[in-house]
């Protein structure tokens, strides 16, 4: 056991004098969160409008009226006709024109009819869909309440909630997957970088010749990161809760027992790594690669498994970050309990066990 | 006392798939003996040497190493061998002093016989002024004295240095002999590996391996009365090339 503590303290030497890793450990999530949550975001804000109506009567004022209150657009421009539109988009400031035709109360009323027009920016198309949709609701709204005292038969009002996050805040969205990348990232990357670094100095072989058991050399070096990923997952949950309001719906409990499931899950996948790359460089080659790039892409995290190819959706069951992202949003934001997510919770333990067989095994071909 | 036997190897081999690395190798090594292993790259010494630590199961064969069989007990021999390789193996971002008590650390050392080595260590080697500074700092030389001398801090029986003079000047070379007969003379047996041949005259005695098998065994002056030569370089030329 002595024997042990200074290893780990050694370990820890190694950590806080590599301005590099420490940077890496503690930098990255705190950055990561912060950009996620404040900067890229699918949510739109105060987004610059123009306007060009060409009837100017009651209904049209009103309307703008209701859509310049909201907090989605702010009107920058009143233009005057329709040669104006281009130039308005190519200032690039405004995202959308609105453009109401000429008689607009009047057709409303005598016609039951009466057109805006949408004309969103679709360079980014993403914003575009939900500029013209906000701005469809909003005109919805407006009909409903024009028509509330007539009577109309045989009407279907659909009525949307978006559930589990009512504001579709995109932090929401992203706060598990950037937890589950952050892990990854500490857990397998630093881990099979730490180790291979020993291979490269050479000292792992006399950590070997040394009465160290292999399996002690190993835990040793895994084991503060064990401690680092813990701590990272705690920073990560607080600053999403007292930063950006995430709520923690379900048990924290659970929450702590899956993240440290996981967090031994890309250790023991860090140890693999470690065991096939001779370099540094490798290993970090291999963790970027072959688990970051699969985190981001094929996770959920950011593209929606259900829309990719078969091909990849089966792929994607490979993947652990998958699981845990889903157990992740369940615990969160639905506030789901073990009963729910003990399949994903078996899956991410099977996988482990997997790595660790491997890893145990290809260390001892090494060894040989 | 000397005529005590420390390893004793017999018919030693190592096969990786079909191919043998090390092809059935007998040898002695009293203790307190400079042992010299030459081969050329490629003819067997690594592998045989991590059978010898105790890294690594021979095919077939036996060998004890300071009393524990290579098969039963290799953790016994770990305790009592110290081993040094070419790449000094200490940690660049750790204080002279941590790496001391780090390595004594994993040898099993209490903290007060720590306290002592180091202190004996840093007053032999003259590591005063840099006891507290990063190892990345020092001297190669300086690194290669304090990797040796980490290597013995829990007085092995059997050192084992895996070409230790690789890439440092004549000099310091010179004075790394030095810090060798002293430990030999201490009664600690030294098992070298280098490809130096000048320093192959420093040895007790010498093997040459070459293809996985020990060719010749003797003291640098047999050997050299043997092949009819006047150096060592001459007597290894003559044995690699075959």
């Amino acid at each position: 056991m002595k024997r042990f503590i200074g290893f780990i303290k050694k370990e820890f030497y190694h950590i806080f004098r590599d301005r590099r890793s420490l940077f890496i450990l503690f930098g990255m999530p705190i950055a990561q969160i912060m950009l996620f949550g404040f900067a890229i975001t699918n949510e739109i804000n105060n987004v610059d409008i123009s306007i060009l109506d060409k009837s100017k009567d009651a209904t049209t004022k009103e309307i703008i009226n209701k859509i310049s209150s909201s907090e989605y657009f702010s009107i920058k421009q009143n233009i005057a006709n329709e040669s104006e539109i281009e130039a308005s988009f190519k200032k690039g400031k405004v995202k959308a024109v609105l453009v109401f035709e000429k008689d607009f109360s009047k057709k409303l009323t005598k016609e039951n009819r009466a057109t805006v027009q949408i004309i969103t920016d679709a360079t980014d198309p993403n914003t575009a869909n939900t500029i013209s949709n906000f701005v469809s609701s909003i005109l919805q709204k407006y009909q409903q309440e024009i028509n509330r005292d007539l009577q109309i038969a045989y009407q279907v009002v659909p009525e949307t909630r978006m559930a589990y996050n009512q504001e579709l805040k995109s932090v929401f969205m992203f706060v598990p997957g950037v937890m589950t990348i952050i892990l990854m990232l500490v857990s397998a990357m630093m881990t099979s970088i730490s180790i291979t670094r020993e291979k490269e100095l050479g000292t792992m072989e006399i950590l070997l010749v040394s009465p160290l058991r292999p399996f002690e050399v190993i835990i040793g070096k895994v084991f503060p990161y064990i401690f680092l990923s813990i701590i990272n997952a705690v920073i990560i949950v607080l600053l999403s809760v007292f930063i950006f309001k995430m709520p923690v719906q379900g048990s924290f409990f659970l929450l702590g027992f899956e993240s440290v499931l996981f967090i031994v899950n890309a250790l023991s996948l860090g140890i693999l790594i470690s065991t096939i790359s001779e370099t540094q460089q490798t290993a970090m080659m291999i963790s970027l690669m072959g688990l970051m790039l699969p985190v981001i892409l094929l996770s959920g995290f950011i593209f929606p498994i259900t829309s990719m190819p078969l091909a990849l959706q089966v792929l994607s069951n490979i993947i652990p970050a998958k699981w845990f992202i889903i157990i992740l949003k369940g615990i969160m934001l639905k506030g789901v309990g073990i009963m729910l997510l003990w399949k994903e919770t078996i899956i991410l333990i099977a996988m482990t066990v997997f790595f660790i067989i491997l890893s145990i095994k290809k260390y001892k071909i090494r060894l040989e | 006392m000397k005529n005590k036997t420390i390893i004793h190897v017999e018919n030693l081999t190592k096969m990786f798939g079909d191919f043998t690395a090390v092809n059935a190798i007998s040898f002695e090594v009293k203790k307190g003996e400079i042992f010299g292993f030459l081969g050329a790259n490629g003819a067997g010494k690594t592998t045989a040497m991590k059978m010898l630590i105790g890294i690594s199961t021979p095919t077939s064969g036996t060998a004890q190493v300071a009393d524990f069989d290579v098969y039963t007990n290799p953790d016994g021999i770990k305790k009592n061998i110290g081993y040094m390789s070419q790449k000094f193996a200490l940690y660049d971002d750790l204080t002279v002093k941590e790496n001391i008590t780090f390595y004594g650390g994993i040898y099993g050392l209490s903290p007060r016989q720590i306290k002592e080595k180091r202190c004996q260590l840093v007053d032999e080697l003259g590591l005063e002024d840099v006891v507290n500074e990063l190892v990345i700092s020092l001297p190669l030389g300086w690194k290669q004295k304090l990797a040796f001398s980490v290597a013995l801090l829990h007085n092995p029986k059997i050192i084992f240095l895996d070409e230790p003079t690789g890439g440092v000047d004549p000099i310091t070379r010179r004075q790394f002999w030095e810090m060798i007969y002293k430990t030999a003379h201490n009664g600690t047996t030294v098992f070298v590996t280098t490809h130096y041949m000048d320093e192959a005259e420093y040895c007790d005695r010498v093997s040459i391996m070459v293809d996985g098998k020990i060719e010749a065994l003797d003291t640098p002056q047999k050997l050299k009365q043997q092949f009819e030569v006047d150096s060592m370089n001459d007597v290894f030329l003559k044995l690699a090339r075959g």
